[in-house]
């Protein structure tokens, strides 16, 4: 039987038709994905994420550990601070994405993808790490203008004015940090899973909107934010999917498949296509440019663009304003190459 | 979840009505639910000539896309052009708004399609 988050009883009570994904039976929407998505973008909206999993990992030696575990640096972090970073395997591909805290010298925290979460800590363990696993926590994605607002309005003791970007804060039990998946402004909420269903009540109460996991895609992806096994998975290098900015490479560290990627370097452009015409572009769809032929790793449409977009994974020499065509259903439909992301903070940007 | 008695459905969930010597051809109310908010509705070539199942054009969700098929055979005559600019119309009136309209090949093929309760049946059939 598919898993369920604390909050699987509310989300029946707010109208969610749910799906099953990575195991879990989560919303894919309460009845308007569409709304869903523009309540994000224009006001505020909350996202059960307690499907991914929180992974403390803490003692002496654990920032050498991430050091040689992590691709990018968490040397970079000072105390409160967050690093999206991957996980690479000795050939230098993606074993998963994720965000790491510093909350104390020697005390990090992370959250993993759910999917992938038990092969995560295999693979940690493997390295020699001793991460434990936080089941006993849930996890709320509130994002959107309003978003910080309205959850100092319910937990005024969460308030903290210079929580500044991709920080996080503790309060008792609970972990309030500036991260999201949506391009808007917001936080995500990691807190014992016994609280979930109050806050997420009190929210609502004051009208931040139940999104599911359907919005939560069409604004990732409009963000430009990669989603693990469909933009890249172990057989991808972070160079080819556009996430060499993560890579931290500038000094000698020996981090895992660090070689790999030396000796491979960047073998593709990984960039976003608008659709000139009427259509939906759609994972695993070709792509031809005047370099070559690449492939479409993410596509959907745009609710905020009114348009489809994507990410593709191109020639290497492609680059923002060539022309391209989408073969959509054995017909090639011109697109433009553009750089991601596509919408920050409710403005279309390309 | 409504199904009209006075039409005649397909196992792909189209619905079918007469409309003079034509046919009206759209997607059920169980089509669109499965499918969730519709963001494209096209790929429909007037003139084209049809068999029955042969696939008459796509409707499109954020999520997925799913072709629509010919109910019987036929010539379509006309496309829907409202549902270019509107397709999400489509989610909250499925039988009125139709997608194409098909000039059968003959007219008798459709009373051998399915009435709104054997179709109803095909969508629970572990009943």
């Amino acid at each position: 039987m598919s898993k369920r988050t604390p909050l699987y009883d509310a989300h029946l009570a707010c109208g969610a038709k749910t799906v099953d994904f990575g195991g879990w039976d989560m919303p894919l929407h309460y009845g308007s994905q569409i709304d869903e998505h523009h309540a994000v973008r224009r006001a505020c909206g909350m996202f059960d994420v307690s499907h991914m999993l929180a992974v403390d990992l803490e003692g002496s030696g654990t920032t050498d550990f991430l050091r040689k575990l992590l691709a990018n640096d968490v040397a970079r972090l000072v105390d409160g601070k967050a690093l999206y970073s991957c996980m690479l395997n000795d050939a230098g591909g993606v074993v998963d994405d994720l965000i790491v805290y510093r909350l104390a010298p020697e005390r990090y925290r992370m959250v993993v993808n759910a999917g992938t979460a038990d092969k995560d800590l295999a693979w940690m363990r493997a390295q020699g790490g001793a991460p434990r696993e936080r089941r006993d926590l849930a996890i709320l994605a509130v994002q959107g203008p309003q978003a910080r607002a309205k959850v100092w309005d319910v937990r005024p003791q969460w308030r903290d004015d210079a929580l500044g970007t991709f920080r996080a804060i503790e309060r008792d039990a609970t972990t309030v940090a500036s991260t999201g998946y949506t391009g808007e402004d917001g936080v995500e909420i990691v807190l014992p899973a016994g609280d979930i269903a109050a806050l997420w009540n009190d929210l609502r109460a004051a009208g931040v909107a139940p999104c599911g996991l359907g919005a939560r895609d069409t604004l990732r992806l409009e963000a430009g934010l990669n989603l693990y096994g469909n933009d890249m998975d172990e057989t991808v290098s972070p160079l080819d999917a556009g996430l060499a900015w993560t890579v931290a490479m500038k000094d000698a560290r020996a981090f895992n498949g660090r070689k790999a990627l030396e000796a491979n370097g960047q073998r593709h452009a990984f960039l976003g296509l608008v659709l000139a015409e009427r259509g939906v572009m759609r994972q695993h769809m070709k792509v031809s440019v005047a370099g070559g032929e690449g492939e479409l790793t993410s596509g959907t449409f745009s609710p905020t663009m009114n348009v489809s977009i994507a990410l593709a994974r191109l020639p290497r020499d492609a680059k923002p304003g060539d022309a391209a065509q989408v073969e959509i259903r054995g017909k090639p439909v011109p697109a433009r190459v553009v750089r991601p992301p596509f919408v920050r903070n409710g403005k279309a940007l390309v | 979840m409504q199904f009209p008695k006075d039409l005649k459905y397909t196992k792909t969930h189209e619905w079918v009505r007469a409309d003079g010597d034509s046919l009206l051809v759209g997607i059920t109310d169980a089509a669109q639910d499965m499918l969730g908010e519709l963001v494209f509705v096209g790929d429909v070539k007037v003139g084209d000539t049809l068999a029955a199942g042969d696939t008459a054009g796509v409707v499109e969700s954020v999520k997925a896309a799913s072709d629509i098929y010919a109910p019987v055979a036929g010539e379509i005559l006309e496309f829907n052009g409202a549902l270019e600019t509107e397709p999400q119309s489509l989610n909250g009136a499925p039988y009125e708004k139709w997608i194409y309209r098909l000039k059968p090949a003959s007219m008798a093929d459709v009373a051998a399609l399915m009435d709104a309760a054997a179709y109803e049946a095909t969508l629970h059939p572990e009943k």
